[in-house]
């Protein structure tokens, strides 16, 4: 496989903050790649390295050369009230190459195809917002996809959606992915996504372990990683990440008790 | 009828009018941006800026226009220099600059009492003092506006709605801003005369958000808000000859009344049903 992107010892701050330190990666044409790791852990960050974003201070990024890449931004961080249908939305993919405002008849029939490829036919006139969960994450792949992209980057792309939500964006991107597309994402769900991808990044500011979901999702990997120890379980030769919380202090046992109350005729007792 | 044409009798009137419908469109145009990339305030802060660059200008014998265009476009780079510290917003940044920006402007009108520039009119907006050298200003400051939307309207509406991904995508998005700040500070300072300083934010942040209330299209949007500034200038001023009240104010509460106008459009509608809105709008 031809590698598309390769990061040598890439190092990164922002500000005295060092967000990514001596970090080697390689995704190459047709890799699924996950990044997990705990807030704060240079996740983004080496998102954007990757997407030539952040120039680093130290170490070099090498790409393929005029390798096109489509990036996928946390839908937290869009503003559902612009002023925007998602056709404008999706057409933003062609900034460059055209001066004129309009879009030329090339990109229109573009756009259309990628929105019918994505399950979104029919819904360039709406507006972004009028869109359920699943619908406006395909928006924002489809402009990423408009690029022609042989790597698509995703920013968390089932945070804070529901089970249904999830399923539906992660089949949209397992299609792509078959269709030869690399795609490298990034999530917090270990269980949900994470553990059935082909391959794992654990991050922390550095790399702690890369390797296959059963090789990196372990109990010494995910300590390193999260800084908490997680218990590791084998459900049909699938790693299931446990959490375990303190119980509050001084509560032993919660016994859940019920009392039938009769009520007699012409009078009504209220729970206080 | 000869009555209602009464006014463009007088010349000082038809610069008047043409200056003012030509900001009323130039502010409408850029203010969608302004409005979208929630730097309403900076209008506000940077209008007051210039204030002080259009009197420092005048003491030091320099073109007071070109002087408050410079002192706009320098205020702007700095707001944006000092609110990329994240211990400093940016409301709190443009708060800071452009008010001690007006301060040295009132300190020097204070100081050098005798001006023979009336500055009350920059204050407040004045039809008499427009010559006809301020209609080919404004009038060269909106064809510059519009060559910058028409050619960068894809670029800068891609990093105004998301400049992370306009940036990844191959925008220039500090050369967006720059370009926008430059155009902001030309169009203040070319129509601070007419529309007067502690006004013109009025008419930057009005018209967009009128447009708003009435579109979900960015396109759209900007054509709304182009006509409602551009008619809010012309009847603010038309209306101004008649009721005999500052230029400035006569066109923030026409846009106003515009403003409230579609506001009660905009509620009126969402209590429709959507069968009923989508039949007579969309």
């Amino acid at each position: 496989m031809n590698e598309l992107i390769r990061l040598e010892k890439v190092t990164y701050r922002y500000g005295r903050e060092p967000v990514l330190v001596n970090v080697d990666l390689s995704v190459s044409a047709g890799e699924f790649v996950g990044v997990v790791g705990p807030s704060g852990s240079g996740k983004t960050t080496l998102l954007k390295a990757i997407a030539g974003r952040l120039d680093p201070i130290a170490g070099r990024v090498v790409r393929e050369p005029g390798l096109a890449v489509g990036y996928v931004p946390q839908v937290e961080t869009v503003n559902w009230y612009f002023p925007i249908t998602v056709l404008q939305a999706v057409l933003m993919a062609r900034v460059n190459g055209r001066v004129v405002p309009w879009p030329s008849k090339d990109d229109l029939r573009e756009a259309e195809r990628v929105l019918e490829r994505l399950g979104l036919a029919g819904l360039g006139g709406r507006h972004i917002r009028e869109l359920s969960g699943g619908q406006q994450q395909r928006v924002f792949i489809a402009r990423a996809m408009l690029r022609n992209p042989k790597l698509l980057l995703l920013d968390e792309p089932t945070a804070g959606v529901d089970v249904r939500t999830r399923h539906d964006v992660m089949h949209v991107i397992h299609e792509l992915h078959h269709d030869g597309l690399a795609v490298v994402l990034t999530t917090h769900d270990l269980n949900g996504i994470a553990a059935h991808l082909p391959r794992l990044v654990c991050l922390n500011r550095e790399v702690i372990a890369v390797g296959r979901p059963r090789e990196v999702i372990r109990p010494e990997v995910l300590e390193r990683t999260y800084g908490a120890p997680l218990e590791v379980l084998s459900h049909g030769g699938m790693p299931v990440v446990v959490e375990h919380y303190p119980e509050p202090a001084g509560v032993e046992e919660v016994e859940a008790t019920a009392r039938v109350v009769p009520l007699r005729e012409g009078h009504h007792e209220h729970p206080a | 009828m000869s009555t209602l044409l009464e006014p463009f009798d007088y010349g000082f009137f038809r610069h008047a009018i043409l200056v003012a419908t030509l900001a009323g469109a130039l502010c409408g145009l850029i203010g969608i941006y302004v409005v979208l990339r929630g730097m309403s305030y900076i209008g506000h802060g940077l209008s007051h800026a210039i204030f002080g660059g259009a009197v420092a200008s005048y003491v030091l014998g320099v073109n007071v226009i070109l002087g408050a265009g410079v002192w706009a476009f320098v205020s702007a780079l700095m707001i944006n220099k000092v609110s990329r510290r994240r211990t400093i917003g940016a409301d709190a940044a443009i708060g800071t600059i452009t008010t001690a920006s007006f301060a040295v402007g009132l300190i020097l009108v204070s100081t050098y009492r005798s001006f023979v520039v009336n500055f009350d009119a920059l204050l407040f907006g004045n039809v008499l003092g427009v010559s006809q050298a301020d209609v080919w200003l404004v009038a060269g400051v909106g064809v510059f506006a519009a060559t910058v939307v028409f050619f960068g309207y894809r670029q800068l509406l891609f990093s105004t709605f998301d400049p992370e991904v306009a940036e990844v995508s191959g925008v220039n998005t500090g050369r967006a801003d720059m370009l926008l700040a430059i155009t902001l500070a030309a169009i203040l300072a070319s129509t601070m005369s007419v529309l007067g300083v502690t006004l013109i934010a009025a008419v930057l942040v009005i018209p967009p958000v009128t447009a708003r209330l009435l579109t979900d299209s960015f396109s759209r949007m900007l054509w709304i808000s182009v006509g409602v500034g551009t008619g809010s200038g012309f009847v603010g001023v038309y209306l101004s000859y008649y009721l005999d009240w500052a230029s400035g104010p006569a066109v923030v509460v026409t846009s106003a009344a515009v403003f409230a106008v579609a506001y009660l459009v905009s509620s009126f509608r969402r209590r429709l049903p959507a069968t009923v809105v989508d039949a007579h709008v969309g």
